[in-house]
C-alpha cells in the first residue's frame, strides 16, 4: 500500500510537470508573465520545457507501464477499472501514442506531411486538456480508478 | 573524428528505428536520410559584395511579403509589443520580414594583405531544423528536399522559431496572419518570416533567384552529398575554411571561405537580424537522447509491477499459511 501511495505521489508529480512544460512550448508563458514568478523562469526557456516535458515522459511511460502490468496480474484479484479510470486510461494512452509519433518526428530525416504534424499538434493539446478536465472533476468528486 | 560522427549518427539512428518500432511506423517510409536534401555551396572568395543577390531575392519574393493591416489591434497584456517593418521594407543591412538576404562584411588580413570579405546571409537549412520541429502548430514545414518554410497562413508569429534557431533567422511582421481572425488580443503577434530557398521556383525546377542572378556564380547548388564533397575539394584546394557542414548538426548551406570562421565571426557586426558565424552545436540532440529513457521505461515499470506482485502475493500466501495454523 506505502509503494502504491509513494507511486501514485510521483504519477501527480509527473502530471504537473508534463503539463507545464507542455505549456511551455507554446510562447505564453512570457507574455503572461507566468515565467516571472520566482522559480518558474524555465517555463520560458524553451529547450528545458523541452527536455523536462521528454523526461516527464519518459516516467509516465514508465508509470503507465507500471500501473497497467500491476492491473493485468492483479485481475484475479478483480479489481476492475471504473467509468472515469477506462476514460482516463484511454487519454493517456492516446496521449502517448501522439507524443511518440511527435518524438519520432524530431529526429533528423524524419518528414511527416504537413497535415500528420498539425493533427498531432492539435490532438496532443485536445487531448491533454480533456485529460486535466476529468483528471481535475475526478479529483473533486472524489473518483477512483479501480473499484474492486 | 569521422569515426566519431558516424558513432554517433549511428547512435540516433538506432534510437529512432526504436521508437518507430515501438510505434508501428515502418522506417523506410521515414527516408532519414539527410544526403537526399538539397544543399547550397558558397564559395565566399569569389562574392564581390555586389548586392545582385539581395535585389533579385525582393523581387522575386515580393508577392509573399506581408501587406500588414493598420492599425494594428491591440495586444494584452502590454509586454506583447508589434513588431513593424512595413515602413521600412528598404532595410537592406540586416534580415527583417522584407529582406530574407542580406550581405554580411568582415575586414580582415589575408597573408599580410587587408580585405574585405562578404558574406551573404540568410537561412541556413538546418537538416534537422529546431525551427520547424519545436513549432507548436506545425506552422513551420521541412520539405523533402531539406528546405525548411514558415506557411504564412498558418504561423501566429508567437516568434519560437526564431528564439530555438541557433542564428535568430525568422523575423516578425505584426498585423498579418491567421492570430488576426482568432484573438489578436490575447495570443499570437503576427507571421515570421526568413528564406525559403525559394521552393516554388525549385518546384519549378528553376535555381533560387539568388543564385541565378549572382555574376560571380558564388553559390552552387545540388544533392546534399554532392554539395558536401564539392566544399570539401574546394576547401583543399583554396587552403580555406568550412562553415554549416556540422553546424547544428547539419545544415544545407555550406560556406568556404579562405578565412577561418571564427575570425570572420569576430570581423562582421552581430547583433538583431545579424546572425554570427560561431560554431554551433546539434540543437536537438540532447532531447533526442533522452529518448533512450523512453524506450526503456515500459521494461522498468512493467518488471516494478512484477517485482511488487510476487512480493505481495508472497505476504498473501504467507499471511493465509499463518491464517490457516
Ligand atoms: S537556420 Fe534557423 S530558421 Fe533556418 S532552418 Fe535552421 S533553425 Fe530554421
Ligand atoms: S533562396 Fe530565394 S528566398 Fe532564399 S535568399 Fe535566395 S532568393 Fe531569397
Ligand atoms: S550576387 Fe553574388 S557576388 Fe554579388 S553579393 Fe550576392 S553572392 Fe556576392
Amino acid at each position: 500500500m506505502k509503494r502504491n501511495k509513494n507511486v501514485y505521489y510521483l504519477y501527480l508529480l509527473t502530471i504537473i510537470f508534463i503539463s507545464l512544460s507542455g505549456g511551455g512550448q507554446m510562447p505564453i508563458f512570457k507574455r503572461y508573465y507566468i515565467a516571472d514568478i520566482p522559480g518558474l523562469g524555465w517555463l520560458a526557456r524553451f529547450y528545458i520545457t523541452h527536455y523536462v516535458h521528454y523526461i516527464c515522459a519518459a516516467l509516465i511511460i514508465g508509470i503507465t507501464s507500471y500501473a497497467a502490468a500491476g492491473y493485468l496480474l492483479s485481475a484475479k484479484n478483480k479489481l476492475n477499472l471504473t467509468v472515469s479510470g477506462y476514460l482516463r486510461s484511454a487519454l493517456i494512452a492516446g496521449l502517448i501514442a501522439t507524443g511518440i509519433l511527435l518524438v519520432i518526428r524530431n529526429f533528423e530525416g524524419y518528414i511527416f506531411s504537413h497535415n500528420l504534424i498539425i493533427f498531432l499538434d492539435l490532438s496532443h493539446l485536445a487531448l491533454v486538456m480533456l485529460f486535466l478536465f476529468t483528471s481535475l472533476y475526478c479529483f473533486l468528486f472524489k473518483k477512483k480508478w479501480t473499484a474492486s | 573524428m569521422p569515426g566519431n560522427i558516424s558513432r554517433r549518427s549511428f547512435l540516433k539512428g538506432g534510437i529512432a528505428a526504436c521508437a518507430a518500432a515501438a510505434s508501428g511506423i515502418p522506417v523506410s517510409a521515414s527516408g532519414a536520410d539527410k544526403d537526399k536534401q538539397i544543399a547550397t555551396l558558397l564559395d565566399i572568395g569569389k562574392c564581390i559584395g555586389c548586392g545582385a543577390c539581395v535585389e533579385a531575392c525582393s523581387m522575386v519574393n515580393a508577392a509573399k511579403y506581408p501587406e500588414p493591416k493598420k492599425p494594428f489591434p491591440k495586444m494584452y497584456p502590454d509586454r506583447a509589443k508589434p513588431e513593424d517593418w512595413s515602413g521600412k521594407r528598404d532595410v537592406n543591412d540586416r534580415l527583417t520580414p522584407y529582406n530574407w538576404l542580406f550581405i554580411q562584411s568582415a575586414d580582415v588580413t589575408v597573408n599580410g594583405e587587408e580585405k574585405t570579405i562578404t558574406i551573404p546571409r540568410r537561412c541556413m537549412h538546418c537538416t534537422n531544423p529546431p525551427c520547424v520541429k519545436l513549432c507548436p502548430w506545425g506552422s513551420a514545414k521541412q520539405l523533402e528536399n531539406g528546405i525548411s518554410r514558415i506557411d504564412p497562413d498558418l504561423c501566429l508569429g508567437g516568434a519560437k522559431c526564431k528564439e530555438v534557431c541557433p542564428w535568430e533567422i525568422p523575423q516578425r511582421q505584426t498585423g498579418t496572419g491567421l492570430y488576426l481572425d482568432i484573438l489578436p488580443a490575447f495570443a499570437g503577434n503576427g507571421v515570421m518570416y526568413k528564406c525559403d530557398r525559394c521552393y516554388n521556383r525549385i518546384a519549378e525546377g528553376k535555381l533560387p533567384a539568388c543564385i541565378e542572378a549572382c555574376p560571380e556564380k558564388v553559390q552552387e547548388i545540388g544533392p546534399r552529398d554532392e554539395i558536401i564533397k564539392k566544399a570539401h575539394a574546394l576547401a583543399k584546394e583554396t587552403n580555406g575554411y568550412i562553415y554549416g557542414e556540422n553546424e547544428n548538426g547539419g545544415t544545407n548551406t555550406i560556406y568556404v571561405s579562405p578565412v577561418p570562421f571564427d575570425v570572420l565571426n569576430k570581423a562582421i557586426e552581430t547583433g538583431k537580424g545579424k546572425p554570427h558565424l560561431k560554431a554551433v552545436s546539434d540543437s536537438m540532440e540532447k532531447a533526442n537522447n533522452l529518448v533512450a529513457a523512453m524506450a526503456i521505461a515500459p521494461i522498468a515499470g512493467i518488471a516494478a509491477a512484477i517485482g511488487t506482485f510476487y512480493k505481495y502475493s508472497r505476504k498473501d500466501n504467507e499471511g493465509k499459511t499463518d491464517e490457516e495454523k
